[in-house]
Protein backbone atom coordinates (compact mmCIF):
# COMPACT_ATOMS: atom_id res chain seq x y z
CA UNK A 1 0.00 0.00 0.00
CA UNK A 2 1.26 3.43 -0.92
CA UNK A 3 1.85 5.73 2.02
CA UNK A 4 -0.01 8.91 1.29
CA UNK A 5 -2.60 8.03 -1.25
CA UNK A 6 -5.05 10.81 -2.11
CA UNK A 7 -8.26 10.26 -0.16
CA UNK A 8 -10.29 10.11 -3.35
CA UNK A 9 -8.20 7.22 -4.68
CA UNK A 10 -8.81 5.29 -1.47
CA UNK A 11 -12.54 5.97 -1.51
CA UNK A 12 -12.91 5.11 -5.17
CA UNK A 13 -11.14 1.79 -4.69
CA UNK A 14 -13.27 0.81 -1.68
CA UNK A 15 -16.54 1.95 -3.20
CA UNK A 16 -15.75 0.14 -6.44
CA UNK A 17 -15.38 -3.17 -4.60
CA UNK A 18 -18.47 -2.61 -2.49
CA UNK A 19 -20.45 -1.60 -5.56
CA UNK A 20 -19.51 -4.83 -7.29
CA UNK A 21 -20.37 -6.99 -4.27
CA UNK A 22 -23.78 -5.35 -3.93
CA UNK A 23 -24.56 -4.85 -7.59
CA UNK A 24 -23.85 -8.41 -8.65
CA UNK A 25 -26.64 -10.00 -6.60
CA UNK A 26 -30.13 -9.69 -8.13
CA UNK A 27 -31.92 -10.46 -4.84
CA UNK A 28 -30.20 -7.48 -3.15
CA UNK A 29 -31.70 -5.24 -5.83
CA UNK A 30 -35.10 -6.95 -5.54
CA UNK A 31 -35.20 -6.14 -1.82
CA UNK A 32 -33.87 -2.63 -2.43
CA UNK A 33 -30.97 -3.04 0.02
CA UNK A 34 -28.18 -0.45 -0.14
CA UNK A 35 -24.95 -0.26 1.89
CA UNK A 36 -23.50 2.69 3.79
CA UNK A 37 -19.74 2.49 4.29
CA UNK A 38 -17.65 4.33 6.87
CA UNK A 39 -14.06 3.11 6.51
CA UNK A 40 -14.41 -0.65 6.64
CA UNK A 41 -17.66 -0.56 8.64
CA UNK A 42 -20.78 -1.43 6.68
CA UNK A 43 -24.39 -0.65 7.53
CA UNK A 44 -27.05 -2.22 5.35
CA UNK A 45 -30.20 -0.21 4.72
CA UNK A 46 -33.58 -1.69 3.77
CA UNK A 47 -35.80 1.22 2.67
CA UNK A 48 -39.45 0.54 3.44
CA UNK A 49 -41.42 -0.73 0.46
CA UNK A 50 -45.08 -1.87 0.59
CA UNK A 51 -44.12 -5.14 -1.12
CA UNK A 52 -42.07 -6.13 1.98
CA UNK A 53 -45.15 -6.25 4.20
CA UNK A 54 -46.25 -9.53 5.82
CA UNK A 55 -49.26 -8.29 7.75
CA UNK A 56 -51.34 -5.70 5.89
CA UNK A 57 -53.42 -4.85 8.96
CA UNK A 58 -50.33 -3.82 10.93
CA UNK A 59 -48.22 -2.90 7.88
CA UNK A 60 -45.53 -5.02 9.58
CA UNK A 61 -42.53 -6.28 7.63
CA UNK A 62 -42.76 -9.92 6.54
CA UNK A 63 -40.56 -12.24 8.60
CA UNK A 64 -39.11 -13.50 5.32
CA UNK A 65 -38.18 -9.97 4.25
CA UNK A 66 -36.46 -9.43 7.59
CA UNK A 67 -34.67 -12.79 7.36
CA UNK A 68 -33.58 -12.00 3.81
CA UNK A 69 -32.26 -8.60 4.85
CA UNK A 70 -30.23 -10.15 7.68
CA UNK A 71 -28.82 -12.91 5.48
CA UNK A 72 -27.90 -10.50 2.68
CA UNK A 73 -26.15 -8.24 5.22
CA UNK A 74 -24.17 -11.19 6.63
CA UNK A 75 -22.99 -12.39 3.22
CA UNK A 76 -21.94 -8.92 2.05
CA UNK A 77 -20.04 -8.31 5.31
CA UNK A 78 -18.25 -11.67 5.02
CA UNK A 79 -17.25 -11.10 1.40
CA UNK A 80 -16.16 -7.54 2.15
CA UNK A 81 -14.10 -8.52 5.19
CA UNK A 82 -12.45 -11.40 3.37
CA UNK A 83 -11.34 -9.12 0.50
CA UNK A 84 -10.42 -6.04 2.55
CA UNK A 85 -6.77 -6.89 3.25
CA UNK A 86 -6.03 -7.80 -0.38
CA UNK A 87 -7.87 -4.69 -1.57
CA UNK A 88 -5.87 -2.38 0.67
CA UNK A 89 -2.59 -4.12 -0.17
CA UNK A 90 -3.26 -3.54 -3.85
CA UNK A 91 -3.45 -7.27 -4.62
CA UNK A 92 -6.86 -7.01 -6.25
CA UNK A 93 -8.18 -4.53 -8.75
CA UNK A 94 -11.79 -3.90 -7.73
CA UNK A 95 -12.70 -2.70 -11.22
CA UNK A 96 -11.50 -5.59 -13.33
CA UNK A 97 -10.50 -8.65 -11.26
CA UNK A 98 -12.81 -11.64 -11.06
CA UNK A 99 -14.05 -11.79 -7.50
CA UNK A 100 -14.07 -15.07 -5.55
CA UNK A 101 -17.37 -16.96 -5.17
CA UNK A 102 -19.71 -15.76 -2.42
CA UNK A 103 -19.83 -17.53 0.97
CA UNK A 104 -22.54 -20.20 1.15
CA UNK A 105 -25.04 -20.24 4.01
CA UNK A 106 -24.90 -23.45 6.08
CA UNK A 107 -27.61 -22.45 8.54
CA UNK A 108 -29.30 -19.26 9.64
CA UNK A 109 -31.36 -18.65 12.79
CA UNK A 110 -33.50 -15.56 13.06
CA UNK A 111 -34.81 -14.24 16.33
CA UNK A 112 -37.84 -11.95 15.83
CA UNK A 113 -37.80 -9.54 18.75
CA UNK A 114 -40.59 -7.17 17.78
CA UNK A 115 -42.73 -6.32 14.80
CA UNK A 116 -40.91 -4.65 11.91
CA UNK A 117 -42.54 -1.25 11.40
CA UNK A 118 -43.33 0.33 8.02
CA UNK A 119 -40.11 2.33 7.94
CA UNK A 120 -36.50 1.92 6.88
CA UNK A 121 -34.49 -0.75 8.63
CA UNK A 122 -30.76 -0.95 9.24
CA UNK A 123 -28.45 -3.88 9.94
CA UNK A 124 -24.86 -4.53 10.89
CA UNK A 125 -23.12 -7.88 10.91
CA UNK A 126 -20.26 -8.91 13.19
CA UNK A 127 -18.00 -11.78 12.24
CA UNK A 128 -17.40 -13.74 15.41
CA UNK A 129 -15.17 -16.31 13.83
CA UNK A 130 -13.77 -16.63 10.37
CA UNK A 131 -11.58 -19.59 9.65
CA UNK A 132 -10.31 -20.90 6.34
CA UNK A 133 -13.52 -22.79 5.62
CA UNK A 134 -16.17 -21.82 8.17
CA UNK A 135 -17.41 -18.51 9.50
CA UNK A 136 -19.87 -17.59 12.23
CA UNK A 137 -21.70 -14.28 11.94
CA UNK A 138 -24.08 -12.40 14.22
CA UNK A 139 -26.26 -9.71 12.68
CA UNK A 140 -28.55 -7.15 14.29
CA UNK A 141 -31.35 -5.08 12.75
CA UNK A 142 -33.07 -2.00 14.09
CA UNK A 143 -35.29 0.80 12.89
CA UNK A 144 -35.63 4.01 14.86
CA UNK A 145 -33.34 3.23 17.79
CA UNK A 146 -30.03 1.45 17.51
CA UNK A 147 -30.53 -0.15 20.93
CA UNK A 148 -34.07 -1.41 20.23
CA UNK A 149 -33.40 -4.30 17.87
CA UNK A 150 -36.38 -5.71 15.99
CA UNK A 151 -34.51 -8.80 14.84
CA UNK A 152 -31.17 -10.53 15.21
CA UNK A 153 -29.69 -13.63 13.66
CA UNK A 154 -26.75 -15.99 13.83
CA UNK A 155 -25.53 -17.82 10.77
CA UNK A 156 -22.79 -20.20 9.75
CA UNK A 157 -21.22 -19.93 6.34
CA UNK A 158 -18.91 -21.95 4.13
CA UNK A 159 -16.16 -19.69 2.79
CA UNK A 160 -14.89 -20.09 -0.78
CA UNK A 161 -11.63 -22.00 -1.02
CA UNK A 162 -8.74 -19.62 -1.66
CA UNK A 163 -6.83 -20.73 -4.75
CA UNK A 164 -3.53 -20.63 -2.95
CA UNK A 165 -1.04 -22.90 -4.74
CA UNK A 166 0.28 -24.08 -1.36
CA UNK A 167 -3.11 -25.63 -0.61
CA UNK A 168 -3.41 -29.27 -1.37
CA UNK A 169 -6.57 -30.69 -2.92
CA UNK A 170 -9.41 -31.51 -0.57
CA UNK A 171 -8.11 -29.16 2.08
CA UNK B 1 -42.62 -10.89 11.73
CA UNK B 2 -45.46 -12.67 10.04
CA UNK B 3 -48.89 -11.97 11.43
CA UNK B 4 -51.88 -13.39 9.66
CA UNK B 5 -55.36 -12.10 10.10
CA UNK B 6 -57.28 -14.37 7.78
CA UNK B 7 -58.50 -16.99 10.22
CA UNK B 8 -61.66 -17.99 8.36
CA UNK B 9 -59.87 -20.84 6.65
CA UNK B 10 -61.19 -23.49 8.96
CA UNK B 11 -63.98 -21.61 10.68
CA UNK B 12 -66.18 -20.83 7.72
CA UNK B 13 -69.28 -22.91 7.02
CA UNK B 14 -70.54 -23.99 4.61
CA UNK B 15 -67.07 -24.64 3.17
CA UNK B 16 -66.31 -22.06 0.46
CA UNK B 17 -64.12 -22.72 -2.57
CA UNK B 18 -60.75 -23.82 -1.07
CA UNK B 19 -58.73 -22.76 -4.12
CA UNK B 20 -60.17 -19.27 -3.92
CA UNK B 21 -59.42 -19.00 -0.22
CA UNK B 22 -55.91 -20.27 -0.78
CA UNK B 23 -55.31 -17.61 -3.41
CA UNK B 24 -56.75 -14.87 -1.20
CA UNK B 25 -54.61 -16.06 1.69
CA UNK B 26 -51.39 -15.48 -0.27
CA UNK B 27 -52.54 -12.36 -2.06
CA UNK B 28 -53.28 -10.72 1.27
CA UNK B 29 -49.56 -11.01 2.14
CA UNK B 30 -47.70 -8.52 -0.09
CA UNK B 31 -44.22 -10.06 0.29
CA UNK B 32 -45.53 -13.57 -0.46
CA UNK B 33 -47.32 -12.18 -3.49
CA UNK B 34 -44.12 -10.39 -4.61
CA UNK B 35 -42.38 -13.80 -4.56
CA UNK B 36 -45.32 -15.36 -6.49
CA UNK B 37 -45.99 -17.94 -3.77
CA UNK B 38 -48.97 -20.22 -4.16
CA UNK B 39 -50.74 -22.08 -1.38
CA UNK B 40 -51.13 -25.61 -2.70
CA UNK B 41 -52.53 -27.47 0.32
CA UNK B 42 -53.67 -26.46 3.78
CA UNK B 43 -55.52 -27.96 6.74
CA UNK B 44 -55.14 -29.64 10.09
CA UNK B 45 -51.93 -27.86 11.05
CA UNK B 46 -50.17 -28.60 7.78
CA UNK B 47 -49.52 -26.43 4.72
CA UNK B 48 -47.79 -26.74 1.35
CA UNK B 49 -46.63 -23.58 -0.40
CA UNK B 50 -44.54 -23.32 -3.55
CA UNK B 51 -42.72 -20.60 -5.43
CA UNK B 52 -41.54 -20.47 -9.06
CA UNK B 53 -37.94 -19.81 -10.05
CA UNK B 54 -37.41 -16.10 -10.63
CA UNK B 55 -34.18 -14.46 -11.81
CA UNK B 56 -34.84 -11.49 -9.51
CA UNK B 57 -34.43 -13.80 -6.50
CA UNK B 58 -30.97 -15.05 -7.49
CA UNK B 59 -28.38 -14.86 -4.71
CA UNK B 60 -25.36 -16.11 -6.64
CA UNK B 61 -25.07 -14.55 -10.09
CA UNK B 62 -22.44 -17.07 -11.20
CA UNK B 63 -24.58 -20.16 -10.57
CA UNK B 64 -28.07 -18.63 -10.81
CA UNK B 65 -29.06 -20.21 -7.49
CA UNK B 66 -31.95 -18.60 -5.58
CA UNK B 67 -30.90 -16.62 -2.47
CA UNK B 68 -31.35 -18.39 0.88
CA UNK B 69 -33.39 -15.42 2.09
CA UNK B 70 -36.10 -16.13 -0.48
CA UNK B 71 -36.24 -19.75 0.69
CA UNK B 72 -36.50 -18.43 4.29
CA UNK B 73 -39.45 -16.28 3.27
CA UNK B 74 -41.16 -19.30 1.72
CA UNK B 75 -40.62 -21.44 4.82
CA UNK B 76 -41.73 -18.66 7.17
CA UNK B 77 -44.95 -18.13 5.23
CA UNK B 78 -45.60 -21.87 5.08
CA UNK B 79 -44.97 -22.22 8.83
CA UNK B 80 -47.41 -19.41 9.57
CA UNK B 81 -50.03 -20.98 7.28
CA UNK B 82 -49.63 -24.35 9.03
CA UNK B 83 -50.16 -22.69 12.42
CA UNK B 84 -53.27 -20.84 11.20
CA UNK B 85 -54.79 -24.10 9.98
CA UNK B 86 -54.38 -25.86 13.33
CA UNK B 87 -57.68 -27.39 14.56
CA UNK B 88 -57.55 -25.16 17.66
CA UNK B 89 -58.12 -22.23 15.28
CA UNK B 90 -55.79 -19.44 16.42
CA UNK B 91 -56.85 -15.89 15.52
CA UNK B 92 -53.32 -14.75 14.65
CA UNK B 93 -49.72 -15.90 14.63
CA UNK B 94 -46.26 -14.37 14.36
CA UNK B 95 -42.82 -15.95 14.05
CA UNK B 96 -40.81 -16.05 17.28
CA UNK B 97 -37.78 -17.72 15.76
CA UNK B 98 -36.89 -19.73 12.71
CA UNK B 99 -33.77 -21.77 12.01
CA UNK B 100 -33.03 -22.90 8.51
CA UNK B 101 -30.48 -25.51 7.49
CA UNK B 102 -29.44 -25.27 3.86
CA UNK B 103 -28.66 -28.77 2.70
CA UNK B 104 -27.93 -28.06 -0.94
CA UNK B 105 -28.40 -25.40 -3.61
CA UNK B 106 -31.82 -25.43 -5.28
CA UNK B 107 -31.49 -26.19 -9.00
CA UNK B 108 -31.84 -22.98 -11.06
CA UNK B 109 -35.05 -22.93 -13.09
CA UNK B 110 -36.96 -25.25 -10.79
CA UNK B 111 -39.96 -24.51 -8.59
CA UNK B 112 -39.34 -24.71 -4.81
CA UNK B 113 -41.99 -26.40 -2.71
CA UNK B 114 -42.23 -26.30 1.08
CA UNK B 115 -44.26 -28.42 3.44
CA UNK B 116 -44.69 -27.24 7.04
CA UNK B 117 -46.38 -28.95 9.92
CA UNK B 118 -47.32 -27.63 13.28
CA UNK B 119 -46.40 -30.66 15.41
CA UNK B 120 -47.24 -29.28 18.84
CA UNK B 121 -49.13 -26.35 20.31
CA UNK B 122 -49.31 -25.05 23.85
CA UNK B 123 -51.67 -22.36 25.13
CA UNK B 124 -49.61 -19.67 23.43
CA UNK B 125 -46.86 -21.25 21.32
CA UNK B 126 -46.86 -23.38 18.18
CA UNK B 127 -43.86 -25.52 17.21
CA UNK B 128 -43.28 -26.03 13.51
CA UNK B 129 -41.08 -28.13 11.26
CA UNK B 130 -40.69 -27.50 7.56
CA UNK B 131 -38.86 -29.02 4.60
CA UNK B 132 -38.21 -27.58 1.14
CA UNK B 133 -37.56 -29.39 -2.15
CA UNK B 134 -36.99 -28.48 -5.76
CA UNK B 135 -38.18 -30.92 -8.46
CA UNK B 136 -35.97 -33.64 -6.97
CA UNK B 137 -38.25 -34.74 -4.14
CA UNK B 138 -35.75 -37.32 -2.88
CA UNK B 139 -33.22 -34.76 -1.64
CA UNK B 140 -34.46 -31.77 0.35
CA UNK B 141 -33.00 -28.34 -0.36
CA UNK B 142 -33.52 -27.02 3.15
CA UNK B 143 -35.19 -27.83 6.44
CA UNK B 144 -36.42 -25.51 9.15
CA UNK B 145 -37.73 -25.52 12.67
CA UNK B 146 -39.44 -22.62 14.32
CA UNK B 147 -41.59 -21.35 17.16
CA UNK B 148 -44.62 -19.19 16.40
CA UNK B 149 -46.99 -17.30 18.65
CA UNK B 150 -50.39 -19.01 18.98
CA UNK B 151 -53.01 -16.40 19.72
CA UNK B 152 -56.27 -18.00 20.78
CA UNK B 153 -59.62 -16.31 20.62
CA UNK B 154 -60.66 -14.98 24.04
CA UNK B 155 -63.39 -17.28 25.40
CA UNK B 156 -66.70 -15.50 25.98
CA UNK B 157 -66.91 -14.14 29.50
CA UNK B 158 -63.63 -15.73 30.45
CA UNK B 159 -60.01 -14.78 30.75
CA UNK B 160 -57.80 -15.63 27.77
Amino acid sequence: MKRHEPVQVVKTRRDALLGRLVGAVPYVGFLGVTIDRRGDELTAVLPFDPKLVGNPALQALHGGATASFLEVTSIIELSWASLWADLEAGHIDPETDTLPPLPKTIDFTVDYLRSGLPRDAYARARINRSGRRYASVHVEAWQDNRTRLFAQATGHFLMPAKDDPKDGPGD
Amino acid sequence: MLGLTLPKLTAAMPPPDPAKIARQFIEAIPFSKALSMSLDEIGDGRAVISMPYNEQLVGDPVTGVIHGGAVSALMDTCGGAAVMSHPDMPVATATIDLRIDYMRAAKPGQRIRTEASCYHVTRSVAFVRATAWDEDTERPVASATGAFTFQRATPKGGKP
